[in-house]
């Protein structure tokens, strides 16, 4: 069942809509300044009964992560936040839309975030691209600044809060929270061992929170709406997967774009009712949320027999009428990640897809460990050759092999973002990429764009 | 001695952005980003000044400089042209559109027109996927392309 709301989208589209007069006619800040005032438990249990997963991709309960802060805070060792609004993932846009449209919602969030895990600085991690995006939330900070709603006392009450918005230099990896880390520090964009969890030692060896901008921008609508009864609006409460979110899709649909539904939407009517259908004929596969996550072909059925599966309820039925949600979407063997699909029609040439993708990940592969280096590398040289018309079988089952050797080899999640993705391509579509290799590429439409 | 200095505006932005943080160290890529906005590209001589201003080894800035793709390692053109042909955007007609930018300005991916004027260059994913194809110029936007408007945006850089 469709349901678009407009909790956080209220303002998109608004003239002036990312200005403070027009966020306080619509109770901006209201949340804030209560969450000052609350005990901090009591703050935490909220956003735990919010139940808002990550929305970077991961899905990790917001409010657990924030009850992992060590407390009290000692002095000696302050307390951070950190937003990753890195937005780099291929298909994946909805951040922006944010900032550049709602930029108060986000320095609210952070405000009650910074109460929230004792922190008194928090900062907004942005690519250095999204000129806009900064701009705005600059504006933003300057503003709330003006009014004293950041400062030495926000609102009057005597809990220092500042935020400040800093910038990478351009690489995707700095979209991993310990890479983004050590960006922020000053230093090369390299993931670090953990543990250390940053709860323990983040930002400046401190005990840091680090949330997707989306997920705190979330923060006080829950907060607004109580943390039960915004949970509740999601299909799959039951799974403590709670709340609205913002839906990204792109690709071959006929209205591309950003919407906000209820937690829970299928893919769809993501790509039917709100992205307007497949332009120019049938669907050959969706990558479901940023192109990590492994595709998924239409003619797919859930089959989960076993009463105890996530998916169980749906057992029988298309992968496309399953809800999208973070247990629902592991047990299809892929991941919602950050709820934002790429469809494909059939017109793709499967292979140029695969190719375009590890493109990418060779690209943006930071280098530290050599499986990942050297697999993204040797993946995208192969395929390279196969668009060429130049690869053979054997060359076709080294792919896996390849992306088999990348898998838990390595410190981030990058080279599991690189390899699952690269996996799903070659074990779902393995009939025409055998097709491709055999008829040297001339089974192949040869292009990607219709 | 390095021959680089900032401006004195940008010199006390630099105060205002060490302000921010507990840690020089930390300043480390925003400096950078305003040198480049300077002087274009990020020579030895500014990673000697920066080294220099923010207490660090021209080692760990080089390392820093080398590592993230907006830096600038020799000298770029007066105007950067940034075509996205990331998946999102290639399903939409991003490499027709890089091709059009190819043709229009005489030089391939990675080089400069003679005059100076542009710096062609690829770009991974932007975060505009919903309004592919798109290209970024210097610091803005420009979206939902067809070659007719490449042709008006190119245009007036090259005019």
């Amino acid at each position: 069942m469709l349901r678009q709301t407009t909790y956080l989208t209220k303002r998109y589209g608004v003239p002036e809509g990312w200005t403070l007069p027009v966020y306080e006619r619509d109770g901006g800040y209201e949340q804030a300044r209560r969450a000052l005032s609350m005990p901090r438990e009591a703050l935490v249990e909220e956003m735990k009964a919010a139940n808002i997963r990550g929305r970077g991709g991961a899905g990790f309960p917001m409010g657990v992560k924030w009850s992992f802060m060590p407390w009290p805070p000692k002095p000696e060792k302050p307390h951070y936040l950190v937003i990753n609004a890195d937005e780099g993932e291929p298909g994946t846009f909805k951040d922006r839309t944010i900032m550049e449209l709602d930029p108060h919602a986000v320095v609210e969030g952070c405000i009650i975030g910074c109460f929230g895990i004792g922190a008194h600085a928090a900062y907004i991690y942005v690519r250095d691209e999204l000129h806009l995006s900064k701009a705005r939330l600059w504006g933003a900070i300057k503003e709330a600044r003006a009014k004293g709603y950041l400062g030495a006392k926000p609102f009057g009450i005597d809990y220092p809060v500042e935020v400040y918005v800093h910038t990478g230099a351009g690489a995707y990896i700095c979209g991993e929270e310990t890479s983004l880390l050590n960006s922020l520090e000053g230093k090369r964009g390299e993931p670090r061992l953990k543990p250390p969890f940053p709860a323990q030692s983040g930002a400046f060896g401190m005990p840091t929170t680090v949330n997707n901008l989306e997920t705190i921008a979330a923060v006080p609508v829950a907060l607004a709406m109580g943390g039960d009864a915004f949970s509740k609006l999601s299909d799959l409460h039951d799974q403590k997967d709670g709340g609205c979110r913002l839906y990204g899709v792109s690709g071959h649909v006929n209205t591309p774009g950003v919407f906000e539904a209820c937690v829970g939407l299928t893919l769809r009517e993501l790509i039917y009712d709100l992205g307007g259908g497949v332009k120019g004929g049938e669907l050959l596969g969706v990558i479901p949320g940023g192109s990590s996550c492994p595709i998924l072909r239409p003619d797919e059925t859930v089959n989960a027999p076993d009463p105890k599966s996530p998916l169980h309820r749906w057992h029988g039925k298309n992968v496309l009428d399953v809800p999208m949600g973070v247990e629902t979407y592991r047990a299809l063997g892929t991941m919602l990640g950050t709820c934002c699909a790429i469809v494909l029609n059939k017109n793709t040439d499967i292979v140029l897809a695969m190719h375009n993708l590890m493109r990418f990940y060779r690209h943006e592969s930071c280098g530290q460990c050599t499986p990942c280096r050297e697999g993204s590398a040797w993946l995208f040289r192969i395929l390279d050759r196969m668009v060429h018309g130049e690869a053979t079988m054997e060359e076709l089952d080294r792919l896996h092999e390849i992306a088999d050797n990348i898998m838990g080899n390595t410190i981030c999640a990058f080279g599991e973002g690189t390899a699952m993705p690269a996996l799903g391509f070659l074990r779902k579509y393995r009939k025409e990429f055998e097709e491709h290799v055999r008829t040297k590429g001339k089974s192949g439409t040869g292009r990607l764009a219709l | 001695m390095t021959k680089f200095a900032l401006s004195p505006d940008r010199e006390k932005h630099v105060e205002e952005i060490l302000s921010r943080y507990p840690n020089r160290q930390a300043a480390c890529i925003p400096v950078l980003h305003l040198c480049q906005e300077q002087n274009g590209w990020i020579s030895d001589d500014v990673v000697a000044w920066v080294a220099a201003r923010l207490d660090l080894s021209a080692a760990h800035v080089k390392g820093v400089v080398t590592f993230y793709t907006l830096f600038n390692k020799e000298p770029v053109g007066k105007h950067q042209v940034w075509v996205c042909r990331t998946l999102s955007c290639a399903l939409r007609g991003a490499d027709e559109i890089l091709h059009h930018c190819e043709k229009r300005l005489g030089i391939h991916v990675g080089q400069t027109t003679k005059d100076g004027k542009v710096t062609l260059r690829t770009a991974e994913c932007l975060a505009s996927c919903g309004t592919a194809p798109m290209i970024q110029v210097d610091k803005d936007y420009y979206e939902n392309l067809t070659t007719a408007e490449v042709d008006r945006i190119l245009d007036r850089l090259i005019k």
